[in-house]
C-alpha cells in the first residue's frame, strides 16, 4: 500500500495512543481545561476591574479572545512534554526500529494535540459565553477567528516538537512553562500594549501571540479592536512553521547521525 | 549469517565508538556481546537496528544491508533497548496492541496476538494494568514480548537485565531462552559475564570499537590457562609444604594466598593431578580442608583479553 496511506493510518494509530492517555489518566488533561477558567477568573473579576480597555467595552470582552491565543500558547508545553518523554525512555527509538511510517510520530502528535486544542478552546467558550463574552461577527468571522487560534497552535506544535527533539531531556519542560508567561504577559493578551512604555509597546504589539490575539478581537466584532491584524495573523504562524518544520525534520534525521 | 558485520566505523564527535568492527552471527544462536562500558556494544547495536548511520564498513541484518535497506530490516528485527521502552500509562495489553498496530497488523490480529504475548511472557494477569505499576522485571518482559510482536528472525537485546534484581533476572533470562527454542537469533550485549555464559553460544569479546576476541564460552575460559587446582589448607603453617607439593606436581609456581591459607595453580590434566596431589598430601600427613579443581570464570576471561595480556 502506498506510503500516504500508511502515514495516515499509522498517524491516527499514534493519535489514538494520546486519546487512550486521556481515558487512563485524565487528570493532566483535566488540569489543562480547568487551568485557564481559574485565570479567566482571576484576571476577569479580581483584576480587570483595574485595566481600562482600549476602545471601551467590557475587560472580560477583551480579556477572552486573549486567553483563547494564551491557552493555544500553552500547548507548547504538553507537545515538548510528549516528545521528551517518548525520548527519553527509549519509545521513540523503538518506533524508529520499527516498519512504521517514520513521519507518523509527528502526524500522529499533531492530531492529538490539535484535538486537545480544540478540547481546551470548546471548553474556554463555555466559559467565556458564561462570563458574558459573546462573538459579534457573523458565523463565517467567528469559524475564522478559531481557525486562526488553531493554525497558531499548529505552529507551536512545530516549535514544541523542535525543541522536545533538541533537548529531549523532560526537565527542560520547567524551563517552557517558566519562559511562557513572560511572552505571554508581553502582549496584548492582557492589556494594550498602549499601556505599556514605547519600545516594550512595540515588542508586545509584534509577538505572534498579539498578532493572532488582536485579528479574533477583530472578527469576533470587539468594541474598538483595531482592524488589519488578520493578515498578520495568518503570516506569524506560517513563518514559524516554515522555520521549525525544516529545523524538526533535519533534528529527527539527526537522531540517526 | 544472520548477522554479518565487516569493518564498520562510528565516530561520533569527539570519539570513535567503532573502529573496524567484525561480528558474524549464524541463524538461531544467541551470540553475547560483550565489552567494558564505552567499548562500542550499544553503538553496534543501534547500527544493526537501523537507528544510527555507520560512517564506514558493512553491515546486514538477516541478508539486509542495514544502511540501504532499512525498512526490509525494520521488518525482520525486534529491539528491546537499554530502556524499557514501553508506554507507562498505557496497560500491558494496550501497549503490545498499539505496537501491534504500528507493525500493520489488523485491530483483531493485533489484540489476539497480544493474547498470546501476555500469556507467553507470564503478564497475562496483569496485563490491563498501567505499565507504570509494574515491576522492574515485568516491565522487560513487556518490553521483549513487544520486539517479538512480528515473531522477527533477529532480535537484539541490548543490556536486557541491567538494573533488574537476580529474581527478575532469571525471569528475562528464561522469556529469551524460550525465544532462542523457537529459534530467534539473538545478538545479546551485557556487562554481566554470568548471563553471556548462561545465554550465548557465541561469544564476541569488544574494546575501544573493536572484536578482540571470540568463540564459545567454553573456548574463551580454555584459552587462559585451561583448569586451575585449589588447595586450602587447615594450618597455615603447612602452606609451604603443600605448595611446594602443587609446584612439583602442576610444573608451575603456585599462587599463595596465606590468609585464606590457600594455594592453587594451573593444571593441565585435571583428574591426574588432583589424584596425585591429594595422595601426596595424605602422604605428607598435612591435613586439608578443601580441594577443589576451578574452571576459570568469564570475568577472569574478560579482565585478561581487555587488560590486553592475550591478543585475538
Amino acid at each position: 500500500m502506498s506510503s500516504l496511506y500508511w502515514t495516515v493510518a499509522d498517524g491516527w494509530t499514534m493519535t489514538r495512543r494520546d486519546l487512550a492517555h486521556w481515558a487512563r489518566r485524565p487528570a493532566p488533561v483535566v488540569v489543562g481545561l480547568l487551568f485557564p477558567i481559574l485565570l479567566v477568573l482571576m484576571f476577569g473579576y479580581l483584576l480587570g476591574g483595574a485595566i481600562a480597555v482600549p476602545g471601551g467595552g467590557d475587560y472580560r470582552e477583551f480579556l477572552l479572545p486573549g486567553m483563547f491565543v494564551m491557552t493555544m500558547g500553552f500547548g507548547v508545553e504538553s507537545t515538548l512534554l510528549a516528545v521528551t518523554t517518548d525520548a527519553s525512555r527509549g519509545v521513540t527509538d523503538r518506533f524508529r526500529s520499527m516498519p512504521m511510517a517514520p513521519s507518523a510520530v509527528v502526524v500522529g502528535r499533531c492530531g492529538a494535540d490539535l484535538l486537545n486544542s480544540v478540547l481546551v478552546l470548546a471548553v474556554m467558550v463555555g466559559c467565556g459565553l458564561a462570563v458574558g463574552w459573546r462573538p459579534h461577527g457573523g458565523v463565517g468571522a467567528t469559524l475564522g477567528a478559531f481557525g486562526l487560534l488553531l493554525l497558531l497552535r499548529f505552529a507551536f506544535l512545530w516549535l514544541g516538537i523542535y525543541l522536545g527533539l533538541v533537548v529531549a531531556d523532560p526537565g527542560a519542560v520547567t524551563l517552557v512553562q517558566t519562559v511562557i508567561w513572560p511572552v505571554t504577559f508581553l502582549s496584548n493578551v492582557f492589556v494594550s500594549p498602549d499601556s505599556m512604555p514605547g519600545w516594550l509597546g512595540a515588542i508586545a504589539t509584534w509577538n505572534p501571540l498579539s498578532a493572532t490575539a488582536a485579528a479574533t478581537r477583530e472578527l469576533f466584532g470587539n468594541p474598538g479592536a483595531a482592524a488589519g491584524w488578520i493578515g498578520v495573523a495568518a503570516v506569524w504562524p506560517l513563518l514559524l512553521v516554515a522555520v521549525f518544520g525544516p529545523l524538526s525534520v533535519r533534528a529527527f534525521r539527526r537522531l540517526s547521525r | 549469517m544472520s548477522v554479518l558485520v565487516d569493518g564498520l566505523r562510528k565516530r561520533f564527535r569527539d570519539k570513535v565508538a567503532l573502529d573496524g568492527f567484525d561480528l558474524r552471527v549464524r541463524p538461531g544462536t544467541v551470540c553475547g556481546l560483550l565489552g567494558p562500558n564505552g567499548a562500542g556494544k550499544t553503538t553496534a547495536v543501534r547500527v544493526l537496528s537501523t537507528l544510527v548511520r555507520a560512517d564506514a564498513g558493512r553491515a546486514e541484518v538477516a541478508g539486509f544491508d542495514v544502511g540501504r535497506q532499512p525498512a526490509q530490516v525494520r521488518r525482520r528485527i525486534g529491539l528491546v533497548g537499554q530502556h524499557a521502552a514501553v508506554d507507562e500509562v498505557l496497560s500491558g495489553r494496550q501497549n503490545l496492541e498499539l505496537f501491534g498496530r504500528l507493525y500493520h497488523l489488523t485491530g483483531s490480529r493485533a489484540r489476539a496476538r497480544a493474547s498470546e504475548l501476555l500469556d507467553r511472557f507470564g503478564l497475562a494477569d496483569t496485563g490491563n494494568r498501567a505499565v507504570r505499576h509494574y515491576s522492574g522485571g515485568m516491565r522487560r518482559r513487556l518490553d521483549l514480548a513487544a520486539g517479538m510482536i512480528l515473531a522477527p528472525p533477529v532480535l537484539f537485546l541490548d543490556e536486557p537485565t541491567t538494573g533488574l534484581d537476580p529474581r527478575a533476572r532469571n525471569e528475562v533470562w528464561d522469556a529469551v531462552r524460550s525465544l532462542v527454542a523457537d529459534g530467534t537469533t539473538v545478538l545479546l550485549t551485557t556487562q554481566y559475564l554470568d548471563e553471556a555464559d548462561q545465554l550465548a553460544d557465541q561469544i564476541a569479546v569488544i574494546d575501544a570499537g573493536r572484536a578482540i576476541a571470540g568463540g564459545s564460552p567454553a573456548e574463551l575460559k580454555s584459552r587462559i590457562g585451561g583448569d586451575r587446582l585449589e588447595v586450602v589448607v587447615h594450618d597455615a603453617a603447612d602452606l609451604p609444604v603443600a605448595a611446594e607439593l602443587l609446584r612439583t606436581i602442576a610444573g608451575a609456581e603456585p599462587e599463595r594466598d596465606v590468609d585464606r591459607r590457600r594455594v592453587g595453580a594451573p593444571v593441565r590434566d585435571r583428574v591426574a593431578a588432583l589424584t596425585e596431589v591429594v595422595r601426596a598430601l595424605d602422604a605428607g600427613g598435612v591435613p586439608v580442608e578443601d580441594i577443589a579443581l576451578r574452571r576459570p570464570t568469564l570475568d577472569e576471561v574478560f579482565l585478561t583479553l581487555t587488560d590486553g595480556k592475550v591478543s585475538a
